[in-house]
């Protein structure tokens, strides 16, 4: 029965692909069929988060995990897969956020996509997704976590595509894909090396079997290194890409291409989360790497502060959302490096609350304003959408970590498991997200002032254009914001508080010494104050910058230009890589293919031996004349040189 | 009097029998109003029910080794999985074929109760145990066949297949007979497990010339029923020529039933001989392969491409029978399967183009299908893709299979002969999506399918993109007749 909750969404993907088929040119059975797709979907979707919350209430309220066997899958010696659903506290927590978020998201849809000519390939693109999601996080083994993992990247490239007749979109889905390729590489490079250590892709196995391997060694390039610190670091790569960490990052803000709803769904409730899913998942091997714990911390608490800067300058509403998730993403994976998984998974379940309401909320932004996404030609707009613009301060409030909203709770203990894990690393991490979290509340209030307040700067058309979304656009930003509300009061003592040992049962394991969490209540009181006092002075300064001297950024921008560009620019990540990477594979590829293919291999190779095959293919075809004497004949000529070669190598 | 054998083995055969006269008798005494088309449908429906029927009792009667009729005739789990195979084929050959007799103006009872009695043909050859039973069996199928191909009889081309296929046919059968005779006056027995004793025990000196020879002719005569080079020379022609829901049943039921009977002989009675006919079994495949791949490519009519498709396909077959292990044979079997569905499917799609009210079959009457008919051309697509071994489609596991056999058995040439010809081939499936997909349509093919063909096509094709998820059952299934064939 719970196992609906999973395949639910991969029924009405299915039933809304097969309505791709059916329109027709007719409008009217076009609409019929759209509203087929919307509602199977949705309906779908809203009977599997049903089903997720007993399932939630089932495994990690009443604390009974399971694992569903629905059927052998591979069987090839010592390689056995079966098709698994493992659910314990982990699992179910993220099944009931993919759900929840997810269905929120399909009906938002149904008002933001309604002009759009592909609905139902829409829809069914998005619960697909999710079914893929769903299969990630309930996997019970490494090879079924990867069918989800590819599953999202597939589907994600679609949906960032949506639009393929813009070429911006096919750039962006291209750029998604191909720099998750590279994370998917040492993903699978993790998996090999977890087979070739413990034999076995299961996820109950390999966890028993990790103490005794903890100081297990493994060649690499002829050196003996430890083992699980390999196996840890290539699986971090995998989560690096999917989770846009420094480095793997960049097609994050590209990604922004496609329509709102999957940015929401996408890049910030589900998919860019799967790389923080793994890494608590396989916490019981992550535990044993003291190495692999402190790079996931340094590259969390970088990309923190290095997104925070550089969302702090950009002008399109959708990519300060962006770089605020991926510096989200930082703060979420800093919590794992200092061994606060529950922490980083709690601050993973608030913030798709808060971002998806971010999101949305822009989109009904977005849609107010005709579709315009940049800032500087919005402004003035507050009092003619006034419930986007009070669902986007509570979206705001949480992403800040004001009290009470839901960041304040997750974000908070996040923070202080750094301080109190006591390590350079922890030090290190603990500033950088303080920094960042001073830079989260100033981009987001310059956000919202830009977006809301001032003198209006879009011209008149669009402006007499401007109004509130549908009810079926709002309802779900309400229930979001809800969320956003009350998800981090009324998770934080299950998740980090005094009931977390029993919630998460054995989902997962910290090792003794690993205290940060334990430490963080006991922190000293201005570790608990600072980030709530900086985030005020953010918000504050986006005030004073943006409303009170309006001159002061551009005054700021010119006599700090270099600082501004640089941060304009992102660092200058994608020209970096332009030139280290796409240049050289370009210029490669193409004296490749016009000299060495075109010229050599060709001249050579497929061309010659094309036309060698379709001489044959003649050859053979007049072989067939149609006469029967002929075919006759040659059927014993067959049998005599049969009979006579069989008879002379005998003699012979 | 002898005594009564014990008729429960053959429980499915008598079955269809009778069942198959009954109709007969049906057809012929009911009265006819207007052109008979009702009484043809009538009767094929209570076939295919029949073939249900039939599947029922083989599975019933069960997959334990039994003999009965002095040892004539044969049951084991081997001979449960190709005959279910073959019901299966049968019966979906009758649904979709009646859309096409309905058009074509030739509906008539004699075509269900025809394929009945070629089926229960088939059945027989897959259990025989006997050099006669293997030639009665053998001659029942091909009757019936000869008589199905020219069943269009106004069409010369129809007519023209039909005898081609009857005088090719009986030369074969000649061969066939001549072979039996030597193996019969060189070992003085026509029963298979006296034939393997015999030969177990003078292994030492060797075979004697004259048996060797008969094998060789019996080989001819089987080689000619699957279509191996070079012995394939009447598939092109008959296929193009046949109606195409016979093509259609052509291509998989007696492809099936004669590679189950090639299997059983070469495998049960001549089993100990496997070093002296691997070689001649090793040239067939190859040259069936290489032909199957060059020649499908100048074609422009489909039914013909199909035809040396088929052609290539029984290469591959029979690279399994090359490595004449437990392996080996598990991957034919499962190759067969899954042959069974792709093959099927794609007559299916075949049997949707139509224009104006007439079948079409050139490969550019295509253009367009996946404008006019989405789903079909989908399925198309998904069939041409499994049968050019794309992942992870089920045409590319049963490939697998079969070479993994090869390469296990280290018989490395067959195995890269194969891996170049499937690339060879790819060329020519493809072209069919090319076709289907990128080109220009010139008119589009008629409206709608009917809904028999469409949920074959449903069931082919979910079966060949799913079968990667949940493989074991027939993984298992074919282990275990592999293991019933070589224990036996």
């Amino acid at each position: 029965m719970y196992t609906f909750a999973i395949f639910l969404p991969l029924l009405g993907a299915m039933v809304a692909g097969l309505l791709v088929f059916v329109g027709g040119e007719d409008e009217e059975r076009r609409a019929r069929m759209d509203r087929a797709a919307q509602w199977s979907t949705c309906g779908a979707m809203s009977l599997a988060s049903i089903i997720a919350m007993f399932l939630f209430k089932e495994v990690a309220l009443d604390g009974n995990p399971y694992t569903v066997e629905l059927f052998t899958w591979i069987d090839s010696g010592a390689l056995e897969v079966s098709w698994a659903l493992k659910l314990d506290s982990l699992a179910v927590v993220m099944v009931l956020m993919v759900t929840v978020v997810s269905t929120m998201i399909h009906f938002y849809s149904i008002g933001y996509m309604h002009h759009d000519p592909s609905i139902p390939r829409f829809m069914s693109y998005l619960s697909l997704f999710t079914f893929f999601m769903l299969m990630l996080v309930t996997a019970d083994n490494l090879i079924q976590l990867f069918f989800g993992w590819e599953g999202v990247g597939l589907v994600s490239y679609l949906l960032i595509g949506f639009w393929y007749d813009r070429p911006a979109a096919n750039a962006a889905a291209i750029k998604a894909f191909v720099v998750n390729r590279v994370g998917d590489f040492g993903f699978m490079l993790g998996i090999f090396a977890v087979f070739v250590l413990f034999q076995s892709v299961n996820l109950d196995t390999i966890f028993s079997a990790a103490a005794g391997k903890a100081d297990a060694t493994i060649q690499v390039f002829g050196g003996e290194f430890h083992a699980l610190t390999v196996i840890g670091l290539l699986l971090f790569v995998g989560a690096m890409g999917k989770s846009a960490q420094l480095g793997l990052h960049t097609w994050l803000p590209d990604a922004m291409e496609g329509p709102t709803p999957v940015s929401a769904l996408i890049h910030a409730a589900t998919m860019v989360t799967a790389g923080i899913f793994m890494v608590a998942r396989l916490s019981p091997l992550f535990e044993y790497s003291e190495t692999a714990l402190t790079v996931i911390t340094v590259v969390g608490a970088t990309t923190a502060i290095f997104a925070a800067t550089i969302g702090c300058v950009q002008n399109d509403i959708k990519r300060v959302i962006a770089y605020s998730t991926m510096s989200q993403l930082g703060y979420m994976f800093f919590a794992l490096g200092v061994s606060a998984y529950s922490a980083g998974i709690f601050h993973l379940m608030t913030h798709a609350f808060f971002k998806a309401l971010l999101f949305l909320g822009a989109g009904s932004v977005i849609h107010a304003m005709s579709d315009e996404q940049d800032m500087r030609r919005m402004g003035g707009i507050w009092k003619m959408i006034p419930v986007t613009y009070a669902l986007m301060w509570i979206g705001s409030l949480a992403l800040a970590g004001i009290w009470p909203f839901a960041g304040y709770y997750s974000k908070d203990t996040i923070l202080e498991a750094a301080y109190a894990a006591g390590s350079g690393v922890g030090g290190y991490a603990f500033w950088m997200g303080i920094t960042a979290a001073f830079l989260t509340a100033f981009y987001s209030w310059r956000l919202i002032i830009m977006t809301f307040h001032g003198a209006p700067r879009a011209d008149e058309r669009v402006m007499a254009h401007v109004h509130e979304s549908p009810k079926v656009m709002i309802l779900p930003l309400i229930v979001l914001a809800a969320g956003a509300l009350f998800a981090g009061y009324l998770g934080f003592e299950y998740f980090v508080g005094s009931n977390a040992a029993e919630f998460w049962g054995n989902s997962i394991l910290v090792l003794p010494g690993h205290d940060a969490l334990e430490n963080a209540h006991s922190v000293p009181l201005w570790v608990k104050y600072l980030p709530l006092v900086v985030a005020g002075a953010g918000i504050a300064l986006a005030y004073v910058m943006y409303m009170f001297a309006p001159g002061l950024p551009a005054a700021l921008a010119s006599s700090f230009s270099a600082v501004h560009r640089f941060l304009l620019n992102k660092w200058y990540f994608d020209e970096l890589y332009d030139l280290l990477f796409v240049r050289p594979a370009f210029y490669l590829g193409r004296n490749l293919w016009k000299t060495g293919d075109g010229a050599i291999i060709d001249g050579v190779g497929p061309d010659g031996l094309a036309a060698a095959t379709l001489n044959l293919a003649r050859r053979a075809a007049k072989l067939q004349t149609g006469y029967l004497y002929h075919y006759a004949f040659a059927m014993l000529i067959g049998v005599v040189s049969v009979v006579t070669w069989y008879l002379f190598t005998r003699a012979g | 009097m002898a005594a009564v054998p014990n008729l429960i083995p053959a429980l499915p055969e008598i079955f269809l029998a009778l069942t198959a006269m009954t109709l007969l008798m049906l057809g012929v005494f009911q009265k006819v109003d207007g052109d008979g088309q009702a009484t043809a449908r009538f009767v094929s429906y209570l076939a295919v029910i029949a073939f249900g029927l039939t599947i029922l009792l083989v599975v019933t009667v069960g997959g334990g080794r039994k003999l009965t009729f002095d040892g004539m005739f044969i049951t084991d789990f081997f001979g449960v999985f190709f005959k279910i195979l073959v019901l299966i084929a049968s019966a979906l050959t009758l649904v979709i074929s009646q859309g096409y007799l309905k058009v074509q103006g030739m509906a008539r009872f004699e075509y269900p109760v025809l394929v009945m009695f070629a089926t229960l043909g088939m059945m027989l050859m897959i259990s025989a145990n006997n050099l006669i039973s293997l030639y009665l069996g053998l001659e029942m199928q091909s009757l019936a066949l000869y008589v199905l191909a020219s069943f269009q009889r106004d069409d010369m081309r129809s007519t023209e297949a039909g005898l081609k296929y009857f005088v090719l046919g009986a030369l074969a059968s000649g061969m066939l007979l001549y072979g039996s005779s030597l193996i019969y006056g060189f070992t003085g027995t026509t029963d298979f497990g006296a034939i393997a004793a015999l030969f177990n025990s003078t292994a030492e000196g060797g075979p004697s010339v004259g048996v060797i020879i008969g094998l060789v002719f019996i080989l001819a005569g089987l080689a000619f029923k699957v279509s191996a080079v070079p012995f394939h020379m009447w598939t092109p022609d008959v296929y193009e020529g046949a109606p195409t829901p016979v093509t259609a049943f052509f291509a998989v039921g007696p492809k099936l039933a004669a590679i189950a009977l090639l299997l059983r002989v070469m495998i049960g009675p001549f089993g100990e001989l496997a070093g002296q006919w691997q070689q001649i079994v090793a040239f067939i495949s190859i040259a069936s392969m290489v032909l199957g791949a060059f020649a499908a490519i100048n074609q422009t009519n489909i039914k013909r491409m199909m035809a040396y498709s088929s052609i290539g396909n029984v290469g591959y077959v029979l690279i399994g029978l090359v490595v004449a292990d437990e392996a080996g044979i598990r991957g034919v079997l499962i190759y067969m399967a899954i042959y069974l569905f792709m093959t099927l499917g794609a007559f299916t799609c075949i049997l949707c183009m139509r224009r104006g009210g007439g079948m079409v079959e050139d490969i550019k009457d295509l253009a367009g299908l996946s404008r006019s008919h989405p789903m079909v051309a989908l399925a198309m697509a998904i069939f041409m893709f499994s049968m050019a071994g794309i992942p992870p489609l089920a045409g590319f596991l049963g490939k697998l299979y079969i070479f993994m056999a090869a390469i296990n058995a280290q018989l490395y040439t067959l195995a890269v002969i194969g891996v170049l010809s499937s690339v060879v081939g790819a060329f020519y499936y493809l072209r069919v999506i090319k076709v289907m997909y990128f080109d220009e349509p010139t008119d589009l093919l008629d409206r709608p399918v009917s809904r028999e063909i469409g949920l074959v096509l449903a069931g082919s094709s979910l079966f060949v993109v799913l079968f990667v998820i949940y493989p074991l059952p027939l993984l298992a299934a074919a282990k275990a007749a592999a293991q019933a064939l070589m224990g036996g």
